[in-house]
């Protein structure tokens, strides 16, 4: 599936993670920016994280910025699923 | 096994990560992860999912979870349900419950999901919670009506607004409700649970008031904010005095009980069965198991 509008979930909390999503043209795929306090440490687990969500919601052609907080998995997981359904006009929210 | 406490039910917003992750280690008897108040109204979407996750994946360690869902006259009862029932955890907090109806329209919903996902023999319990006049009115019927109903609570701020009264320190306008649910719960052996003391920095007015409801017959007290925690526990413990007291007059029980004998005397006063049942609650709140006391005097 491919996201139909800009949507973000999450807040720039300590132990949360702001994630917005834009849709991008069909075929380019996903790319993922990831900025963490955590970077050094749990960079690839952010971007495992991340992806495993998306493969589950069957997501591409997708930008998806993520500003992370020392947010745990299920934290992340939720951010990344709310942000997806509201880009997929799935739920309502914000932006 | 002594029966679970719920003298301290801790609010925690829904839509707070740092808040629910920690949860298990505040103190509290429950945490209340609330999907209702506590959370803005472009934000359930967001709530609903966060507390599904941490459902999955946090460890509350003995602390007994309740998520207190949207009413489901909103938009968001239902999908709260959707995310949050299959979870199972301990309670669902069910508010603005007005009659039997409501209840049996709730529980239609939640009986549909558990049986689409499988769930054979839900563990899960309900609190009912009543916040408005109607829902005074017709609490004894409410607290009668489900068997998977466990407890029932006051919610003291929507109550004095569906009253157009101001909720004063001295909760003059919610006693009569306070007291009437107390009977209810009672009649019915659900656990009775109050309101929330707004003011976090008035430990002394938290202490008075919950030393009220405990006389009144509340199990517990909701709470806004960890620093409530341990006021409200040392209202709601036991002193040392009143479990020796509790101990001897169990012991004499259970050995007059071996010896067939109904009623007794401790110190020139009778004990019978309500002196018995109240020393039963002290132990329970003091966490000694009734089961030790008689195997160590077999």
């Amino acid at each position: 599936m491919t996201p139909k509008f800009k949507a973000q979930a999450g807040t720039f909390e300590s132990s949360d993670i702001m994630v917005l999503i834009e849709p991008v043209a069909e075929g380019s795929g996903r790319q993922v920016d990831i900025s963490s306090t955590v970077m050094l440490q749990f960079e690839e687990d952010l971007k495992t994280c991340i992806n495993q969500v998306l493969d589950v919601m069957e997501i591409e052609n997708v930008h998806l910025i993520a500003k992370d907080k020392g947010a745990l998995t299920p934290t992340i997981k939720a951010r990344v699923e709310t942000a997806v359904k509201r880009s997929l006009g799935i739920q309502e929210g914000t932006l | 096994m002594a029966k679970k406490k719920r003298r301290s039910m801790l609010y925690i917003p829904g839509n707070n990560p740092a808040m629910i992750q920690q949860a298990g280690v505040y103190g509290c008897d429950a945490v209340l992860l609330d999907l209702e108040d506590a959370v803005a109204l472009n934000q359930k979407d967001a709530a609903r999912i966060l507390v599904r996750s941490m459902l999955e994946t946090v460890n509350f360690y003995d602390t007994e979870v309740c998520v207190r869902v949207n009413n489901m006259q909103t938009p968001f009862g239902l999908a709260d349900l959707e995310e949050i029932v299959p979870m199972q955890p301990d309670n669902i907090r069910f508010p603005k419950t007005e009659s039997v109806q409501d209840v049996k329209d709730f529980m239609k919903e939640v009986r549909r999901i558990e049986k689409e996902h499988g769930i054979k023999n839900p563990k899960m319990t309900i609190h009912v919670m009543i916040e408005t006049a109607k829902g005074v009115a017709n609490v004894y019927d409410i607290a009668a009506c489900e068997p998977r109903v466990d407890a029932i609570t006051i919610g003291g701020q929507d109550l004095t607004a569906d009253m157009g009264i101001v909720k004063t320190p001295d909760g003059a306008g919610i006693d009569y409700a306070r007291k009437r649910i107390v009977m209810a719960g009672k009649a019915n052996n659900l656990d009775v649970l109050d309101t929330v003391f707004a003011d976090v920095n008035d430990e002394e007015g938290l202490k008075e008031e919950t030393e009220y409801i405990k006389k009144l017959g509340f199990a517990g007290k909701a709470l806004i904010n960890p620093r409530q925690v341990d006021p409200v526990h040392e209202v709601f413990n036991p002193s040392e005095n009143e479990i020796r007291k509790a101990y001897r007059v169990y012991s004499e029980f259970y050995k007059n009980t071996k010896a067939g004998i109904g009623v007794f005397a401790i110190d020139g006063k009778m004990i019978d069965a309500p002196v018995v049942q109240r020393a039963i609650t002290v132990l329970e709140y003091a966490n000694i198991d009734i089961k030790d006391i008689e195997k160590s005097l077999d």
